[in-house]
């Protein structure tokens, strides 16, 4: 059978449309279907045959996880909130210090051993959490810093800092060397150049980079739900799993907090999510 | 007097090189050590004693731990090929739509925010037999029978691949996006001239500028492939009885359930050095790629 080019032309194109909605949809589905289950009652979530038209919809698995009785439900989630958000903050704010040093000194110098350093440090990303956490474990508890939250801040700088040093290293390189050096010979000091020249041109990378960490730490199980135990350092992630303790499981309680913890980093990637793909691909690509 | 002792690089790197020492490289050396030793948590004296390759030679001979480790590869494997595979397809579908391109793109990034713990808790929920969202969609078709998605091996491992391909194939995506809204238009348009066909100049021209693109997000990708631990934990522990167990829930098992941090160290530098093949395997990619278009320009 033959089709004329203009009609396959079309078929192709609405091709093209349904194709684009399946993906979006398979996307959207799984965490839209969360965000609608935590403010359904558990009789809907549970009824058998499947309820898919909401009849109620209310805030009861958020005031239940918020309650102070822990027979409905209620999970230390403010605790938890507050440890994920130092932990994750603090971490985030020293690996960007300390990763634009390294970042900047990649992308400025040549110096002997560059590419083993480079490959080192994004070799050390590659260690997988589970495995890192069980030295850390021995280590943590003989110098009695497992449970708190300056552990967990220090192994998550660590677990950043290659990451953002390539991020932040590929957006130095694209600042051109010429303005700092030009900075200088007008009688800027080294510092002056980087700070008001330099640093203002790598400033959204620095910020991507930022959020790349933050999210990391934000996200982190493996070793937080081995290194942390108690709700003094206990985060979200580690939290969710409370519900499941139990020989039943929550369902409604556990999308609130999904809920809750997805919200943070929802808002944060979509402030940056230009500059991200940016820093990712120059990075790789030019490095 | 200013004494110059360390060149500008080597002190601006210096706190990094001492927190990734601190923090990741003597403890690893630790784990090395007690992987000789018959080391138990229960029992501190354990840690003294030196039992050279034992740990290793029982790993060797043990059928569960190579099961796990199969398991593990084929389901790295799988998951990466189809993550590329879809990552692609939707890169280059959203590069063909005209109207909306950008929230296109914003909805793409969604599953990259999802903490991978999230991504299993979603799926447990979806896929579960009783009161999931794909039983009870099947069932309003007409499909009666409850299928036990989590509990039979194969459709468990379908099911936990499924949540690992939807948290990362948008990875994938938005990097090959980026190529392709980066590919000139004069040697696509050079092809047309010379009578390419689609599939010539796809095959061609678009496919070797996006290789780079490619390998970076399997780089990316690859850095944290021990991610899957937190869907697996979550939604079976690697269960039932052991049949969706991959190598890092082995670990964890091991180390912690069964205090056993000697043998448990052991497995964990296998799984490291499987960890550290991927990224290496991709990362030698990317630099061939990148040799390869240094070279065309």
């Amino acid at each position: 059978m033959m089709v004329s080019h203009a009609s396959r032309k079309i078929l192709l194109k609405w091709g093209r449309w349904v194709g684009t909605f399946v993906a979006m949809s398979l996307i959207c589905i799984p965490g839209l279907w969360i965000v609608l289950s935590s403010f359904r009652p558990n009789v809907e979530i549970l009824s058998k045959p499947a309820v898919w038209i909401p009849e109620n919809i209310n805030l009861d698995h958020y005031r239940a996880i918020f309650s102070s009785d822990p027979g409905q439900g209620a999970v230390p989630v403010w605790n938890y909130f507050q440890n994920s958000m130092i932990i994750a903050s603090t971490s985030t704010l020293i690996a960007i210090i300390i990763g634009m040093a390294g970042g900047y000194a990649f992308a400025r110098y040549r110096f002997r051993g560059k590419n083993t350093l480079f490959l080192g440090f994004m070799l050390s990303r590659t260690v997988p959490g589970i495995a890192l956490s069980l030295p850390l474990f021995i280590v943590y508890a003989k110098l009695g810093i497992i449970d708190t939250e300056f552990g967990m801040i220090l192994i998550y700088v660590a677990l950043n800092l290659p990451f953002t040093i390539w991020l932040i290293d590929g957006f130095f390189r694209q600042v051109p060397e010429e303005l700092g050096q030009a900075a200088q010979i007008d009688g800027c000091t080294p510092w002056q150049a980087f700070w008001h020249v330099e640093f203002p041109l790598a400033k959204s990378g620095v910020a991507s980079a930022a959020i790349f960490a933050f999210l990391t730490s934000w996200n982190e199980f493996a070793l937080a739900s081995q290194l942390t135990r108690s709700t003094g350092s206990k985060t979200l992630p580690v939290g969710l799993l409370d519900f499941t303790s139990e020989f039943t499981i929550n369902w409604g309680g556990m999308c609130a907090l999904a809920v809750i913890m997805i919200v943070p980093a929802l808002l944060l990637t979509f402030v940056v999510q230009k500059h991200l793909v940016a820093g990712l691909t120059f990075g790789g690509v030019k490095g | 007097m200013k004494r110059k002792i360390l060149s500008p690089p080597v002190l601006l790197l210096l706190p990094a090189m001492i927190i990734i020492v601190a923090v990741i490289l003597l403890p690893l050396l630790l784990s090395l050590y007690t992987s000789f030793t018959p080391f138990k948590l229960t029992r501190p004296d354990t840690f003294y004693r030196f039992i050279g390759l034992r740990n290793y030679e029982r790993l060797f001979t043990d059928v569960y731990f190579w099961a796990a480790f199969g398991r593990t590869f084929v389901v790295l494997t799988i998951a990466l090929n189809v993550e590329m595979m879809l990552g692609l397809g939707l890169a280059l579908l959203v590069n063909r739509a005209i109207a909306g391109q950008r929230t296109l793109r914003t909805i793409m990034m969604f599953p990259m925010m999802f903490s991978p713990i999230l991504v299993g808790f979603q799926f447990k929920f979806l896929f579960n037999d009783n009161i999931g969202l794909v039983n009870n969609a099947l069932q309003s078709l007409g499909i009666a029978q409850a299928i036990p998605w989590l509990v039979d091996e194969y459709l468990a491992l379908f099911a936990i691949l499924t949540a690992e391909i939807w948290s990362s194939t948008s990875i994938f995506a938005i990097l090959i996006l980026a190529g392709l809204m980066a590919i000139p238009r004069d040697p696509i348009e050079a092809a047309k001239v010379d009578g390419c066909t689609v599939w010539q100049t796809f095959r061609h021209i678009t496919l070797p500028y996006l290789m780079p693109f490619m390998f970076i997000a399997m780089t990316i990708r690859s850095l944290d492939i021990a991610r899957a631990y937190d869907i697996v934990q979550i939604m079976t522990a690697g269960g039932p009885a052991r049949r969706t167990e991959l190598l890092w829930t082995l670990i964890s098992r091991t180390g912690y359930v069964d205090a056993n941090m000697g043998l448990a160290n052991a497995m964990a530098y296998i799984s490291i050095f499987l960890s550290i093949f991927f990224t290496w395997y991709f990362f030698r990619k990317l630099m061939a790629a990148r040799r390869y278009m240094g070279g065309a320009q």
